[in-house]
């Protein structure tokens, strides 16, 4: 019985422990960024000049609890119940998905400029050293002999980026035959080895456990994966790709159940300064502040041929286009 | 004596390739693997190894691991010697169903579980609107990490102990009743000291599981860091952040407290066989 009664103890004070969880206390605030896989290095640097800059400007202290997973799989997380004040996603329809759960405030694209954009991307390709495949365009991947690493489109953001870059290519080539462009695609997942479910993984697969012959990737992630590598790794721009535009945007009915709005909402436009716009273009994302992107034009290809979402008629309409149940996708995957 | 040896070697080519496979077998799947663990961990040397094990986010793992072990092992407890309690002592309807239910969560994928708890807890849930207006947290959160744990650990103690007690049968339990007994008394005295190695070798067991539990626990934890990272996922964190050198330092602790948990039951083994 005694037994019995510490054990209910037990579990009472580890569940209450588990409800404690404070956003606000005092002179401290908490703030909870989801965000998706390859923001980890950029936020923990963001982070500490954003809570210097928040004690200057407040006094308040604030830290920030990062989460980070295949942007499609944070945005359901955070429409199940995950308690985020802010979601950094990889694309716009992500965050569209909390929002038509109820949680964000409808519009929440313009709130801040440059579609709720802070720092852009691409899709380039890692290939090994010495790019011994020859690998230097679109076309080259559809070969034969190369076998190709990018994340699965229906859990990632960065591989949704990745087959509208390729389509875009194609749509290019074959101006925009529809049926060469989907043969096209087709052709170029039949040589996808590894089809992780996040950008992240498939990263690792590549990298780590030297999968595939080239990793279609966000240009942020190949030159991380470079910095890392002593060598082992080349990037390649193709002529095409698209402009990546990973977004942002406070959860609303989150922010107000903890009392956090004012200091999320600092949070992201505080993205915009010169500051952060260093720090984003030192992890190797474009800053959408057109001078200091200028200023790392040795870092960033602006060369390259970008198409934009739009082209594809917006979010929505690639959504269900290309990647909803029954879309393009799901009829080249079929095997 | 000479005959006695002769058999004993293996006979022919045959004895020894199966020697060998086993050999191979284990020195790939198990020697070799743990190696790789403690050659990662400390291929910078020892301060990026103490470094990676004193880190602030590991420590926290840790005691969120630890932390929901506890508890996890408490419950299922007192849950186990209930239930097994019930079930060997006692005849009722429904008790075949009620064993197999007992054992559904080891046949049940943990992400099932883990998405079930999503369903039955999460957002979507009729119960969301009530555990919000009361401010309970569930999913996303420790509760939720120490139900997933509980649930995949379910019937550890309870199947190590039910043989032995089945066997046993309740002559001296009733013999003690008979003699004025009370339940406790009967208990204690009676019933537990047969059950006691089965019991502490199903709570090794438990602890164990409870360690390494990976998919239900990443289904329903959101990985917030330092809030709901228990050490397997914070392991996969570091490894996701090429981080691999941190990563198999951490793996290191879980390795060490498994290797320690083999030990305790060994021990436990010899002890009830001694």
């Amino acid at each position: 019985m005694k037994a019995a009664g510490l054990a209910a103890l037990v579990l009472l004070t580890g569940l209450l422990a588990g409800c404690g969880y404070q956003a606000v206390s005092g002179n401290h605030v908490t703030l909870i960024n989801v965000s998706y896989d390859p923001t980890r290095e950029f936020y923990e640097s963001y982070n500490k000049v954003f809570a210097g800059y928040w004690e200057a400007k407040t006094g308040e202290n604030v830290s920030v609890v990062q989460s980070h997973g295949g942007s499609g799989k944070q945005a359901l997380e955070v429409a199940n119940g995950l308690e985020a004040d802010v979601v950094t996603l990889a694309l716009e329809s992500d965050i569209d998905a909390v929002e038509s759960a109820g949680l964000i405030d409808q519009g929440w694209i313009d709130e801040l400029p440059d579609d709720s954009a802070p720092y852009t991307s691409t899709i380039v390709f890692l290939v090994r050293k010495g790019n011994p495949k020859n690998i230097q365009d679109w076309d080259d991947l559809v070969r034969d002999d190369v076998a190709i690493v990018t994340p699965n489109p229906k859990t990632s953001g960065g591989a949704r980026w990745n087959f509208l870059a390729a389509w875009s290519y194609a749509s290019q080539k074959y101006h925009g035959d529809e049926d060469k462009c989907r043969a096209f695609v087709k052709k170029l997942y039949e040589h996808v080895v590894v089809l992780d479910s996040g950008a992240r993984a498939a990263t690792t697969s590549f990298t780590g456990n030297g999968q595939g012959d080239v990793l279609i990737c966000w240009e942020n992630e190949a030159y991380l994966s470079l910095a890392d590598s002593d060598g082992a790794y080349e990037m390649i721009t193709p002529s095409v790709s698209i402009l990546a535009q990973p977004s942002v945007a406070v959860v609303d009915a989150n922010a107000q159940d903890h009392g956090t709005a004012d200091v999320a909402e600092a949070y992201l436009s505080y993205l915009y300064s010169d500051k952060a716009q260093e720090i984003a273009a030192q992890y190797y994302y474009r800053p959408v502040n057109k001078e200091i992107l200028k200023k790392h034009s040795d870092t960033f290809d602006l060369t390259m041929k970008l198409t934009t979402i739009d082209d594809f008629g917006g979010w929505d309409e690639a959504q269900r286009r290309f990647f909803a149940d029954g879309g393009i996708f799901d009829s080249i995957y079929e095997h | 004596m000479e005959n006695e040896t002769e058999l004993r070697k293996p006979k022919g080519a045959g004895g020894y390739v199966l020697i060998a496979v086993s050999a191979i077998f284990f020195f790939v799947f198990l020697i070799l693997p743990l190696v790789t663990v403690f050659q990662n961990a400390f291929s910078d040397g020892m301060l990026p190894y103490f470094k990676a094990v004193m880190d602030v986010y590991t420590r926290k793992a840790t005691l969120l691991t630890l932390e929901v072990t506890a508890i996890a092992l408490c419950v299922n407890t007192v849950f186990g010697l209930f239930a097994v309690w019930a079930v060997t002592k006692f005849q009722f309807q429904g008790k075949r169903i009620l064993t197999t239910l007992i054992d559904l969560p080891v046949s049940v994928s943990p992400v099932i579980a883990g998405l079930m708890y999503i369903l039955l807890y999460g957002r979507t849930s009729p119960l969301y609107p009530w555990l919000k207006s009361h401010s309970i947290h569930i999913v996303f959160a420790v509760p939720a990490i120490v139900i997933a744990t509980i649930f995949v650990t379910f019937p550890y103690v309870f199947r190590e102990i039910v043989p032995v007690l089945e066997t046993e049968g309740t002559d001296e339990e009733e013999a003690a009743a008979i003699m004025g007994a009370n339940w406790w008394t009967i208990f204690s005295r009676v019933t537990f000291p047969h059950m006691k190695w089965a019991f502490f070798y199903g709570i090794v067991l438990c602890t164990a599981r409870a360690m390494g539990e990976f998919g239900a626990v990443s289904i329903l934890s959101g990985h917030l860091r330092g809030l709901t990272n228990t050490l397997p996922l914070h392991v996969e964190i570091l490894f996701n952040e090429f981080n691999s050198q941190a990563a198999f330092a951490v793996s290191s602790i879980l390795v060490i407290i498994a290797i320690g948990i083999l030990i305790v039951r060994s021990l436990l083994e010899a002890r009830a066989k001694g």
